[in-house]
């Protein structure tokens, strides 16, 4: 899988409170909580983001509650991959679990600046700035979470049967 | 190849002799947890996977407590939608308002959680029952639908880190400062996908229920769980609730941890986690005039009778700042009725205080005391991120119940000691 898009940046600690406020969960519609993806720490982020755009964060990125709808949110809102320097672990756990891809890159992050043109090759895990020129090679997943991610997420993938 | 305390659990579930740190296992699940904003999405889920029934009506449980009593129409509707699911399984432990409470006091409470036990729950606070000695993790909603259809879920054994906890806590110091001055200590990624053991003399000298704030928070250190080695305590608390036959794991002697740090309990002061990481602590020594708009006591960390009690000792007689409003609410029912019959809500609301019915509510800027910009509020909560209660220009202090009690009638964040001096 390839993604490509400008980057998305924000700093350490980026919790789920902020990628999806409390105050929206009273709704499961996944394009209702992409509408408010990021409000609390960027007002923008929903005018900026395109189709294909990559998010590129700090430590611990998705900390705090478990709320599923913190990935739905990002993944609907057009966001194709999240790369940080390390991800909270229920977060991390989610993502797969619904389909959005990441990839831990402390180099990467080091290395793309807000709005740069990144491409992400996920199966070998490197990751292109196309801006700078420069790139960056980090741990790719194991073939069976890459087919979840591909499906769409855990459920999808046992519908298809690749998960037993 | 030795074993700490969480990873024993883990072998014992996923029916092996042995495990160690970074394996990859399918564990058996003892309960699956859920509540009325993470089930919605699971239930959804279940369906998509096409499962007929949940694996066990017995093992299932849903509460209904963030945003119940039914804030708004779409919260009533998830309620719903929780409810009929429920109905339509036969699911045993469901819930809801009359019957429910905040769900990580209403499960130890009832039972429902005894030591060695694997429960997973669609709420990071899941880890709140290592207290008793289980291990329980928080997940998202989709983990929460595999583990209502299949019983099991997949785990990477974690490695762990040890506190050899000594002495006993001072005066108008409780579970809450522990816990503060931990992710103080070793920050907000401080445990990133470990387990937290807790063990030494000094376990014994800490309640259940500040064992109970210390395992709750453990998620806000990164951690996957924090787990407490079960001693006479434990087992008297689950005596009295739970008729099940259990196994109490300790840690192999030479069990492999990553740190060990030694906590003298008895150094342990007044700790508050100032906006907007919980790792942002301070004690009294450094905090100067901060005058507050509002004391929230309750939520899933500090909900119980004991911290209700604490909070009351220094309520009592006293009044609330007339620039404060402060709201207390007890995690459960029965929570709700001791408090009632022990005198406690006469002390809160003679002091001027409200008192609510059972509710996560504020913690989570659901309702029930929102902030508006720039306002600041004392909580006995558990996270203090941006927008956490309300405006994203409002601001969350973390403190224990005593510490909340005495910011309340000092109308600014005060010291136990000095407000009872």
């Amino acid at each position: 899988m390839i993604f490509s898009g400008k980057s998305i940046k924000y700093g350490d600690n980026v919790d789920t409170d902020v990628i999806i406020p409390a105050r929206y969960l009273n709704t499961i519609d996944k394009k209702e909580l992409a509408s408010h993806c990021m409000e609390d720490i960027d007002k923008e982020f929903t005018k900026k983001v395109e189709a294909g755009d990559i998010m590129v964060a700090g430590y611990n990125f998705g900390c705090g509650s478990s709320r599923e709808h913190a990935p739905i949110a990002i993944k609907e809102s057009g966001i194709s991959l999240v790369i940080a320097r390390s991800f909270a672990r229920i977060f991390y756990r989610n993502s797969i679990n619904i389909g959005l891809a990441i990839l831990e890159c402390p180099e990467a992050v080091d290395g793309i600046l807000d709005g740069d043109k990144v491409e992400a090759d996920l199966d070998n895990g490197i990751i292109y700035n196309r801006t700078t020129g420069k790139s960056f090679q980090t741990q790719p997943f194991p073939e069976f979470i890459q087919k979840i991610i591909q499906n769409g997420g855990l459920v999808a993938s046992i519908q298809k049967g690749d998960v037993k | 190849m030795s074993m700490t305390m969480t990873q024993k659990i883990l072998a014992a579930h996923a029916g092996l002799d042995k495990v160690e740190a970074g394996q990859l296992i399918l564990v058996d699940l003892d309960r699956v947890l859920g509540n009325d904003i993470t089930s919605p999405v699971a239930i959804r889920e279940f369906e998509r996977i096409g499962a007929k029934d949940v694996f066990d009506k017995d093992k299932v449980t849903m509460v209904m407590d963030h945003f119940a009593p039914n804030k708004d129409i779409k919260a009533a509707a998830q309620c719903k939608m929780c409810r009929d699911f429920c109905n339509e399984h036969e699911v045993t432990h469901f819930y809801d308002v009359g019957r429910m409470g905040i769900e990580h006091a209403l499960l130890p409470e009832k039972g429902l959680v005894v030591p060695g036990d694997v429960v997973i729950g669609a709420d990071s606070h899941t880890c709140t029952y290592g207290a008793l000695g289980a291990f329980s993790t928080g997940v998202g909603s989709t983990d929460m639908a595999c583990g209502m259809a299949t019983g099991k879920a997949w785990f990477k054994v974690p490695s762990a880190v040890k506190f050899v906890l000594k002495g006993k806590l001072n005066k108008y110091v409780s579970g809450k400062d522990v816990i503060l001055h931990i992710i103080g200590k070793i920050g907000v990624d401080g445990a990133l996908y470990k387990s937290m053991e807790f063990v030494g003399e000094g376990v014994s000298s800490l309640t259940v229920y500040d064992r109970l704030t210390i395992s709750n928070m453990a998620i806000e250190a990164g951690a996957k769980n924090g787990i407490f080695e079960v001693d006479e305590q434990t087992e008297a608390y689950i005596k009295e609730r739970s008729d099940r036959t259990y196994t109490a794991y300790k840690a192999d002697e030479d069990a492999a941890y990553d740190a060990v740090y030694e906590i003298d309990l008895s150094e342990v002061k007044s700790t508050v986690a100032f906006p907007h990481l919980p790792e942002n602590t301070k004690t009294f020594d450094e905090i100067g005039d901060v005058k507050i708009d509002q004391v929230v006591i309750g939520s899933c960390t500090n909900g119980h009778y004991k911290d209700l009690a604490e909070a009351a000792e220094i309520f009592k007689g006293k009044k609330v700042a007339k620039h404060v409003r402060a709201i207390v609410i007890p995690a459960t029912q029965d929570i709700y009725l001791k408090a009632m019959e022990n005198g406690l809500l006469k002390i809160f609301i003679e002091a001027g205080c409200v008192v609510s019915t059972p509710t996560c509510g504020p913690c989570l800027g659901g309702y029930m005391g929102i902030l508006a910009a720039g306002e600041r509020a004392v909580a006995t909560t558990n996270r203090n991120f941006v927008g956490r209660m309300g405006h994203v220009d409002s601001e969350v202090y973390l403190a224990s119940p005593a510490v909340a009690a005495a910011s309340a009638i000092a109308g600014k964040i005060a010291d136990p000691m000095e407000v009872m001096k």
